[in-house]
């Protein structure tokens, strides 16, 4: 019944170019996310300041990415795009899809975030003279931020874990590396056993730095 | 002059059959293993609450590998794995089974939140009521803890229907996957490509509102 050969040796001789693919993963993960962190910023304020269609277009971004599977957002970014003649490269499909989707979830979390920081703060900076955009910058997303920290890991978590869909589109990230060596060789098993192994490790690593972050950020 | 060949043909009535039967496999494939993923991993939050050593050293990290691996590593992974140990399954079973475990891995959290829920105090007066432990988990713990974690599990449920649309990497045809079939034959990308996301959005949307309704109205 157990007949299997397990090849390991093809799996240790690629490994250097299967790091060198996960930081691959790490950069659009983070790029994604810092970029999602921006455009949920803008969206969360759209949508607890103004009305109208500015307001609309910000809840069908927030609504559609949270209630549509990341792999057709990506598909939009990569097939959709197509009609309107913009053919993005797969590494653009995937950053685009991921902040896409980090945007959407990171506005409903800023929007619990500002909600939980009292109203007078506002009050207060604005009868001090500040401006709105001073309030906003220097105030409030400060202690949105900190408010939001641990959802805002997890969501890093998140596209980290969802930067594997670049395997479907054509994107040689750590997936999509692994898939490739798997095909040359056909020991698709091990490669990615060891391609789960290293997500793991990626995972924990950032979990970790988080953790040190916030002892050292959140230092009173 | 003869009209030249053509490889492609036009979406017609016959693909939104095409597509709304692979909405049905999207659907019988995330019923299932959201079934039987709530009951396995109620039993794991059980389990983890009771906290022996051996579900604390072993279940706990087993279910965290569930969380911190992508799930489309998972799915390639077992795909791959089953006929070692002489296992023959087809897409949809290995689908079933992976999509089973991730599920009751992020349940098996929001089952220990929910017991956790239940105030110590109160299960002390069920005890001493005369309610033996059983009793106590039936209809003491089980109507309080599901209360208080029902949005979550709403919440993982739905993140289940929408990860499901990765079993199309196994080959297993559900509705993003006779997207992208219909996508390569018809070469009309963004037609398909929204008819697909309108019924992910269809299905997800209306279910995550009813459940923010029952939250607030829970909460106050």
């Amino acid at each position: 019944m157990f007949d299997y050969n397990f090849h390991w040796s093809p799996v240790f001789k690629s490994l250097p170019d299967l790091l060198a693919a996960s930081l691959m993963t790490l950069q659009v993960a983070a790029l994604s996310m810092v970029l999602g962190v921006l455009i949920g910023l803008a969206l969360s304020v759209i949508r607890l300041t103004v009305r109208g269609p500015l307001y609309w277009f910000a809840t069908a971004w927030i609504e559609t990415a949270r209630n549509t599977p990341a792999l057709f957002q990506l598909f939009f970014f990569g097939f959709g795009l197509g009609a309107f003649g913009w053919h993005l490269s797969p590494y653009m499909i995937v950053l685009a899809g991921l902040t896409f989707n980090n945007a959407g979830y990171l506005a409903e979390n800023f929007r619990g975030g500002f909600q939980a920081v009292p109203e007078t703060q506002m009050r207060a900076a604005r009868s001090l003279g500040m401006s709105l955009w001073q309030t906003y910058t220097r105030i409030l997303v400060p202690q949105v931020l900190r408010i939001v920290y641990y959802p805002m890991t997890n969501q890093l978590v998140w596209a980290v874990l969802m930067s594997s869909l670049g395997m479907l589109v054509g994107f040689r990230e750590l997936s999509g590396e692994t898939q490739f060596f798997a095909s040359r060789t056909y020991r698709v098993f091990e490669y990615f056993a060891i391609a789960a192994l290293i997500y793991y490790v990626l995972v924990k690593f950032i979990l970790m730095a988080s953790r040190l972050l916030a002892a050292k950020l959140f230092r009173y | 002059m003869e009209t030249p060949i053509s490889f492609f043909s036009s979406f017609g009535f016959q693909d939104v059959l095409f597509m709304a039967e692979a909405a049905w496999r999207t659907l019988i494939i995330s019923v299932i293993s959201i079934s039987l993923g709530t009951l396995l991993g109620a039993t794991f939050g059980w389990m983890l609450y009771e906290g022996r050593i051996w579900s604390t050293i072993v279940i706990a990290p087993v279910l965290d590998v569930f969380r911190s691996v992508p799930l489309i590593i998972q799915l390639v992974l077992f795909y791959n794995f089953a006929p070692i140990v002489g296992l023959n399954l087809d897409a949809f079973e290995s689908g079933l089974v992976v999509l089973t475990l991730y599920t009751a891995a992020l349940v098996a959290n929001v089952a220990r939140g929910g017991i956790e829920a239940v105030g110590v105090p109160m299960r002390r007066a069920a005890r001493s009521l005369g309610l033996s432990y059983w009793q106590d988990l039936r209809y003491v713990v089980f109507p309080i803890g599901a209360r208080a974690v029902f949005p979550s599990w709403v919440g993982v449920a739905l993140g289940v229907l929408k990860d499901s649309a990765l079993v199309s990497v196994l080959g297993y045809v559900e509705l993003l996957r006779a997207s992208q079939i219909l996508m390569t034959r018809t070469q009309e990308p963004l037609l398909i490509i929204s008819i697909a996301g309108a019924f992910y959005f269809a299905l997800s949307y209306p279910i995550s509102r009813y459940s923010a309704k029952l939250e607030k109205g829970w909460s106050q």
